[in-house]
């Protein structure tokens, strides 16, 4: 029998499916998760939303708090590692971190590289804005891909963008040659074979959510609508007025993005979403996702 | 025939795709009106947690209980062996109740430790298998005939017109396992 095999860590990720997954800070805020219908809760010390706010070096959780929050539910746990910061990866491996979200929401550790996925028994997702970003982190050994959004911020706007890019540039590759697959590799930064993987499915080889400034059930149903095959919703939980409503009407809506009356009626009265923030007002260089 | 594939969340397009691939037609349940007219349901693999709570809310846990009741043959993965069985070891919780079986929930251990392999089933032969957080049988019923083993676990169950894996046979392409499912739900079988 072989353990953390490709097919053992895509095929975790393909369980994930129609689902949620959820920032947790705390054990009780896991468990909230965990009762509203999340498919697993990623662990961290603060939420996107506090980081952007607090400024200063974004780091790996402490192990006490991964521990606190594996302890207390049954659900996946996963948590975030810096890019490029093998030796985070290693400790969350250590520590049995279902999944590790090589995250931009973190301070990149490594100015030239990601991590070497390939090399760990623990699965990755990690951030992509394109199809060219995609491709080089499956090239790494990513085993789900999310689209970056901008963490945080509780507006859905660039989450919509990068789904909407990563569909386009999908597109473009169906009836291209291999000649012109290697020509559009280039452009895209993308390696070609990952390419051929993309064309002959007609969408990436793995599970891909969406994420970054997702806040009420109609962003999570938009993204769903958009093709995405569930949702991350960071800050947009528990920096709202009700975390347990809110949390239960996304993981309803997230499935049943295609249905307006109970869209309607899970959208009701949940009382304040996360105030959100207008991209056009955060400094480019404070923007998460070009890291 | 249809066979339906509960839809609320998990591992649907992989089953759908092995009904397909051995010329079955599939249809996501996601209502308590998608069940009209199905020959069987499938439960995918997921989270058992997350796929109770989305049924409970939309009234398709109590429509689907009524249906297994009346005898729909059901095939659980995974999270849909959780679903089916009488009694979860280390869960407050059951769900559909209709196997009589305990599982253990994620008896296998974190990701980590998951793994693939191969097993050898009674009438099958040698299975392709992934096992993912996987839950394990701890008892049986007498009623329930055990197919194939890991260790001294039953990890594919059979009991009337109910079977169970604790592993994935929907993510390998292998369609022998959905091909037993399928000769279950012929009507001669019911």
């Amino acid at each position: 029998m072989d353990k953390g095999t490709y097919r053992v860590k895509t095929g975790f990720a393909e369980m994930f499916k129609g689902g949620v997954i959820m920032d947790v800070t705390t054990a009780d805020q896991a468990r909230i998760a965990e009762e509203a219908g999340a498919v697993a809760v990623m662990a961290l010390e603060r939420v996107p939303a506090d980081i952007r706010a607090q400024g200063g070096v974004a780091r790996m959780a402490d192990p006490v708090r991964i521990k606190e929050i594996q302890a207390a539910v049954s659900i996946p746990v996963m948590a975030k590692a810096r890019i490029g910061h093998t030796a985070e990866a290693r400790v969350l491996e250590a520590l049995g971190v279902d999944f590790i979200d090589e995250s931009e929401v973190l301070t990149p550790a490594d100015p030239f590289h990601h991590i070497d996925k390939w090399g760990f028994k623990v699965p990755f997702v990690c951030g992509c804005r394109d199809l060219g970003e995609a491709a080089r982190r499956i090239a790494e050994g990513a085993a789900m891909i999310r689209t970056k959004g901008e963490a945080g911020t509780g507006n859905v706007i660039e989450a919509v963008r990068h789904m909407r890019l990563l569909n386009d540039q999908i597109r473009r590759l169906s009836g291209m040659s291999k000649a012109e697959l290697v020509t559009y590799g280039k452009e895209l930064g993308a390696p070609a074979e990952i390419l051929e993987l993309v064309q002959a499915e007609g969408r990436l080889p793995v599970v891909n959510f969406a994420a970054g400034g997702i806040a009420t059930p109609a962003d999570a149903a938009l993204m769903r609508m958009l093709g995405c095959d569930g949702v991350f919703v960071g800050s947009g939980i528990f920096k709202s007025a009700d975390p347990e409503r809110r949390a239960k009407a996304i993981v309803l809506a997230c499935t049943h993005y295609d249905d307006p009356e109970l869209l309607a009626e899970v959208s009701a009265g949940l009382g304040e979403a996360m105030p959100g923030l207008a991209i056009e007002d955060i400094p480019d260089r404070e923007l998460m996702q070009h890291r | 025939m249809t066979i339906g594939v509960l839809a609320v969340q998990g591992d649907v397009r992989e089953h759908l795709r092995t009904l397909g691939r051995i010329g079955v037609t599939g249809r996501p349940v996601l209502r308590p009106d998608h069940l009209v007219g199905l020959d069987g349901i499938i439960l995918p693999g997921g989270e058992s947690t997350a796929m109770w709570r989305l049924m409970t809310r939309t009234g398709l846990a109590a429509s689907l209980q009524e249906a297994l009741a009346s005898g729909l043959p059901a095939f659980g993965t995974c999270a849909g062996m959780i679903l089916l069985a009488r009694e979860i070891t280390n869960w407050p919780e059951t769900y559909f109740g209709v196997l009589d079986i305990a599982v253990e929930r994620n008896a296998t251990g974190r990701q980590v430790d998951s793994f693939e392999g191969r097993v050898a089933a009674n009438g099958l032969g040698e299975l392709p298998a992934v096992f993912i957080r996987a839950p394990l049988v701890r008892r049986a019923g007498r009623a329930v005939e055990a197919l194939a083993w890991l260790g001294e676990a039953p990890v594919l169950v059979r009991e009337g017109r109910v079977l169970a894996a604790s592993f994935h046979p929907e993510l390998t392409g292998d369609p022998r396992v959905h091909e037993l499912f399928i000769h279950m739900c012929r009507k001669g079988e019911r």
